[in-house]
């Protein structure tokens, strides 16, 4: 009874990370129609700024992860602008092979400047835990759930009630009525995807002081973050977060029965049975 | 009624590979005109309005907006200029309430909590606010399309653009409709309406212009127009003597 506690605990904590990395990527297509499979290499730019703002400025990773979104989001609107944009309107193999292509580039960039060594942080807090009755809760699994959790509050009430955010939506939804309306879907979408992969970088920093960072660390993530943000509705935000916590609790109960190895495995045959029975994912919609 | 000229348009042309969408069209419109468009289906109307507003770049001519040229700017541009439209098939926000799709509109001129008080007084204005709160994607077509104009309205265009706005509304709906553009042409606002039902075009246009393969084919009064020899052998079929109904 305890230990199944114990792994769902575990796994909302690290189910909020999943959901705050892959909203990213439901966001970029919600409003872009844009599949990104660069997205999670994202997260390790995200890493790798928080570990040299710890490194050089001795920042914690979690104001760190600050200056990762503020970073990446900078970068990612530049990169909207320069590469995405033009093949916006292009067949979809054209955005395959350019966010693939990106994807290695900015791996293999990665290992150019920083080689393949391990890097990991040390903060104050990294084997502190918290003992509620028969639980334990990891102190920086905590602090990482919280950052991703007021996050992922202020993205929510940015969407909803921010001139930009309604303005976003409002793109998804219908480009051509938001250009009759006044706005500038170029923008928006520059915007989105800033802020899709910023938010990733963000979700990045914040795991930092429990994990190491390398430059192949995207790989990681990168089909656990489709499988979220395909089993909440591709394209919907909520449904990345109903994802997140489902693919973590589900990975966490099931490293009960099997081995850590096969700890995906439930969770892929949940993911299959869950497009068999609803192939739209748990939440349905095209909006953030 | 002011005699400004609002929008000037020269030697407008659209070519879609070898066909010619618009072909050479000019006209004038002056403020708080209200202007019909109409034509045979395929003679260019929805492609005119597509230029206006800057969805479709045009091959040739110049539209000059208040003394703007806005040929070449997209629509966005044009919709802060004072230019916009609504769509024959209707293009609203599905998932968002009324009130957001019409809150969208305000936020070209208000900051949110004034665009969400002009987006209740539109919808009072047009006889929605009872379903403010409803999903845009619940509605009837009458009602998508009525949410679509007041969404136009609150962008608080010079112009705005109906294309085949009434094509789905009963008698009362249109009799409503029509009292609402005449409410609206009080205040100022200059109206270019592409519709198929003579009788609206005929009772509430000042001046019609008459397309037909893309070319500009007679312009008057709605009563020059419904005797204008080429119209009634390209569009009515016979003169128009308004003690019929649509078409």
């Amino acid at each position: 009874m305890t230990q199944g506690l114990q792994a769902i605990v575990d796994g909302i904590l690290i189910g909020g990370v999943y959901a705050i990395v892959s909203s990213g990527l439901s966001l970029v297509f919600g409003i872009m129609g844009v599949v990104n499979f660069a997205h999670a290499e994202f997260l390790m730019v995200g890493m790798f700024v928080a570990y040299f703002a710890w490194a050089i400025l001795g920042l914690d990773p979690l104001i760190g992860s600050l200056i990762a979104l503020v970073v990446v989001f900078l970068a990612g609107a530049g990169l909207q602008r320069t590469l995405i944009r033009p093949i916006l309107k292009a067949p979809p193999v054209a955005q395959i092979f350019l966010t693939v292509g990106l994807m290695f580039t900015l791996e293999n960039g990665a290992l150019l400047l920083f080689g393949a060594d391990y890097r990991s942080v040390v903060t104050s807090y990294q084997t502190e835990s918290l003992h509620l009755g028969g639980i334990i809760v990891s102190m920086p699994y905590l602090f990482a759930f919280l950052m991703s959790v007021i996050s992922g509050g202020l993205l929510w009430a940015f969407m909803r009630y921010s001139r930009t955010g309604r303005a976003m939506r409002a793109t998804a939804q219908d480009p051509m009525a938001a250009k009759l309306v006044g706005i500038n879907t170029d923008r928006m979408h520059q915007i989105a995807f800033g802020l899709g992969v910023g938010l990733t970088a963000f979700g990045g920093a914040v795991i930092l002081p429990y994990l190491t960072v390398y430059p192949t660390v995207g790989s990681q993530y990168v089909v656990l973050m489709f499988t979220v943000v395909v089993l909440g509705g591709l394209g919907s935000v909520a449904g990345a977060v109903v994802g997140g916590l489902a693919v973590g609790v589900i990975q966490a109960l099931s490293a009960l029965v099997f081995p850590m190895q096969l700890q995906n495995l439930v969770l892929f045959v949940v993911f299959i049975a869950v497009l068999a029975l609803r192939p739209s994912g748990l939440l349905k919609g095209a909006s953030a | 009624m002011s005699a400004e000229t609002i929008l000037q348009v020269r030697g407008l042309s659209r070519r879609f590979g070898g066909l010619t969408a618009v072909n050479d069209v000019s006209f004038d419109l002056t403020r708080g005109e209200v202007l019909g468009l109409i034509g045979p289906n395929g003679a260019g109307k929805t492609t005119m309005f597509n230029l206006l507003v800057g969805i479709h770049r045009p091959s040739s001519g110049s539209i000059r907006l208040k003394g703007t040229e806005t040929s070449g700017l997209k629509p966005n541009r044009i919709a802060k200029l004072g230019m916009t439209k609504t769509f024959q098939n209707v293009a609203l926000f599905q998932e968002s309430s009324v009130l957001d799709n019409v809150l969208t509109g305000a936020l070209l001129h208000h900051p949110v909590a004034q665009a969400r008080d002009a987006a209740h007084e539109m919808l009072r204005r047009v006889g929605l606010d009872h379903i403010a709160g409803k999903l845009a994607g619940d509605l009837s077509f009458p009602e998508r399309a009525r949410v679509e104009v007041a969404r136009a309205l609150c962008t608080r265009p010079d112009i705005l653009l109906l294309d085949e706005v009434m094509a789905a509304l009963n008698a009362v709906e249109m009799e409503e409709f029509l009292a609402l553009v005449r409410d609206l042409r009080k205040d100022g606002l200059t109206i270019v309406v592409v519709e198929h039902h003579m009788q609206a075009i005929m009772t509430m246009c000042d001046r019609i212009l008459v397309l037909n393969f893309g070319g500009l084919i007679a312009e008057g009064t709605p009563r020059e127009v419904a005797h204008h020899p080429a119209v009634v052998e390209a569009y009515l079929g016979k003169a128009y003597t308004g003690d019929h109904g649509a078409h």
